[in-house]
């Protein structure tokens, strides 16, 4: 188990980039402290891939550093590294049974077999494979496979860190919940390090002490599953996280007000000189329907799903969304809408603006 | 359900069934006539039963050269399909260079049979080919036509230098098939380049050299052109495959009888290994190669 640090690492897979536009990876300066579990979300594309195969010496990176307790592995080959990864799709060693797919990284490191053996017991009983360790890996399903594929990556228990790049893709819905409570329980017994690349805000909320959040190819927030919530720091996190996402509205923001279509929004807290593309933004659990004051809205559709409703509305020409509790009864005349004062965040150019109290 | 019943349906099978009649099957009945007669010319015919392939069974000739088939595939498979695999292991796997291998590795499967043997004859004379008057002046004792282990090795050397690239460009296929995930995944597991042969790419290749076999050993089962052209069978019967002995047989001593059930048989013997490749290839792909 080790403290992993991302000193100044970009990546390019160019090898010339001249402008920034060129990175996959954007510049990162980042500590993955010891023993976390951590989910890296964003959507396809956006980099997690490029900086997990970073840190598991897949790739080496075009600058910067990578430490791991202190100790430079930036150009270390991933033997060295002691990590242990799980891919998207499952790799499994056709030809071998079940138990010696699960035995391969541990006789590849020269371990005695009576301690295989008991590691693969244990790893085959997490993953419920006990029954099949006879059985030749070919011809399994692919739910099967990703499973052997866990296991290999779990089996180890002297890992620096535990890799994840979307491992549980292929997986059916209710494996996929099962395995991830399993994921969790190792974390808390054995408390390895853990990175967990994913699309699914779900997945990456249940699963991580904390969330790194990338868009294009740059780490736009990290933290608690909470923080993501209340205070995005770009509007990216506000809208990929939350369902719906938060609603972003451009906004004239002086003072501690906000002024949207000549309507005035009060704000707690206070913001000067703000020059650039100034937008406020309010989660839709922070804004609330009413009859009789507030900004003007026009509701266009009611979607009712289950807990809670969702009210689809029309505000001076833009979506908008409100959360409605599912006892609330919406009625056509009410045409305005207000908005909590103390949720509400003021981003310039995408990122958030903290104020002055 | 009902199953329609439309006979008209019979002329659409119609040309296939003619052309497949016309070029295989007839042709291929005249065989089985021969085989079963004996003639004196004049087209003269007279039933003969199976003595001919009673004949053929106890000839120790036919023995002899079904003998130096088999050596002669055993010994070619064994070196293509390990030097095919060795080949497509260290081709470059993108860019330039890749495409640039794989136009010279099909090189040799673009030219023809019999040119191919001509090379290797002029190639290996000692009086002015590059290979063997080389060997003479540097002290070798090299004589394809008089030496038998000279003989065998020239037509080996040819058959491997012509063949080896299928095996390679199929076992390549193969190779370019793994997804980069399960290279990876070695490296995480720290299995050695032999293990990654081993439990990785072999596996892999399975289905592509299983395929290579069979185009190889049957290539080579039914060999005539390029060691006829090198050595026509000789020194003395050295080299005389069973395409060499039955086309002597047929065309040299004009033993039709004989010939035909020799071809006969011959064609069975294809067909029964063909059959053997088919099943344990299907069984492969059943267990989901």
């Amino acid at each position: 188990m080790a403290r992993i640090t991302l000193d100044n690492l970009a990546h390019s897979y160019k090898p010339q980039p001249v402008s920034e536009d060129d990175f996959a990876l954007k510049e990162l300066n980042h500590d993955w402290i010891d023993g976390e579990a951590y989910a890296l979300l964003g959507s396809s594309g956006c980099g997690k891939s490029t900086l997990l195969n970073i840190i598991s010496g897949l790739l080496h990176p075009s600058q910067g550093r990578i430490l791991f307790d202190g100790k430079d592995v930036t150009h270390a080959p991933t033997a060295e590294r002691n990590i242990a990864q799980v891919f998207q799709f499952p790799v499994v060693y056709d030809t071998m049974t079940v138990h010696d797919n699960l035995a391969f990284p541990l006789r590849n490191r020269g371990r005695d077999e009576a301690y295989v053996a008991e590691r693969v017991g244990e790893i085959a009983k997490m993953i419920g494979m006990e029954h099949m360790l006879k059985r030749k890996a070919r011809g399994l399903g692919a739910d099967e496979k990703q499973k052997i594929s866990l296991g290999r990556g779990m089996v180890r228990k002297d890992v620096n860190a535990l890799l994840f790049d979307e491992p549980l893709t292929v997986i059916d819905p209710h494996m996929k919940w099962e395995l991830r409570t399993q994921l969790k329980r190792l974390h808390h017994e054995f408390g390895h390090t853990m990175i967990y690349v994913t699309h699914d805000q779900t997945e990456a909320l249940t699963f991580a002490d904390k969330v790194v959040v990338m868009y294009d190819g740059r780490v736009v927030q990290i933290g608690t599953p909470e923080e993501l919530f209340e205070r995005p720091e770009h509007t990216f996190v506000g809208y990929f996280i939350g369902s719906p996402g938060m609603n972003v509205i451009p906004a004239q923001v002086s003072g501690n007000t906000a002024v949207v279509n000549g309507s005035e929004i009060r704000l707690t807290r206070g913001y000067s000189g703000l020059s650039g593309k100034v937008e406020i933004g309010v989660r839709p659990e922070f804004a609330r329907l009413s009859r009789d004051e507030g900004l003007p809205v026009k509701i266009r559709r009611v979607e009712d799903v289950g807990r809670h409703k969702i009210v689809r509305a029309d505000f001076f020409g833009q979506d908008l969304n409100v959360l409605a509790g599912e006892d609330e009864s919406i009625s056509p005349d009410m045409t305005r809408v207000t908005f909590d004062p103390a949720h509400v965040n003021v981003y310039v150019n995408d990122w958030r603006v903290p104020g002055a109290a | 359900m009902n199953k329609t019943q439309n006979n008209k349906a019979w002329f659409l099978v119609l040309p296939v069934l003619l052309l497949v009649a016309f070029s295989a099957v007839i042709p291929l009945m005249t065989v089985v006539n021969y085989s079963v007669q004996d003639t004196f010319g004049n087209n003269q015919f007279f039933w003969a039963g199976l003595e001919w392939f009673e004949e053929m069974l106890n000839d120790e000739r036919i023995w002899n050269a079904l003998r130096r088939q088999l050596t002669f595939s055993a010994i070619i498979l064994a070196i293509e399909i390990p030097l095919g695999i060795f080949v497509a292991l260290n081709m470059p796997k993108k860019g330039f260079w890749s495409s640039f291998v794989l136009v010279m590795m099909s090189l040799p499967l673009l030219i023809p049979w019999n040119v191919v043997g001509t090379i290797w004859q002029i190639f290996g004379r000692v009086d002015i080919g590059l290979l063997g008057y080389t060997l003479a002046k540097l002290g070798v004792d090299y004589n394809y036509t008089q030496n038998i282990f000279d003989a065998w090795v020239t037509i080996i050397v040819m058959d491997v230098w012509h063949w080896t690239s299928l095996v390679a460009l199929l076992a390549f296929a193969g190779l370019k098939s793994i997804p980069d995930a399960y290279y990876q995944a070695a490296r995480i597991d720290q299995a050695s380049r032999w293990k990654v042969f081993r439990y990785i790419e072999l596996p892999k290749m399975m289905g592509v050299l299983m395929i290579a076999i069979l185009l190889r050993f049957m290539d080579s089962f039914m060999i005539y052109t390029e060691p006829f052209v090198v050595t026509g069978g000789g020194p003395g019967n050295a080299t005389t495959l069973l395409s060499i002995d039955l086309v002597k047989m047929a065309l040299g001593q004009f033993d039709l009888g004989p010939a035909a059930a020799f071809s006969l048989m011959y064609f069975l013997v294809i067909l029964a290994i063909s059959w053997v490749f088919y099943t344990v290839m299907t069984n492969l792909d059943k267990k989901g190669m």
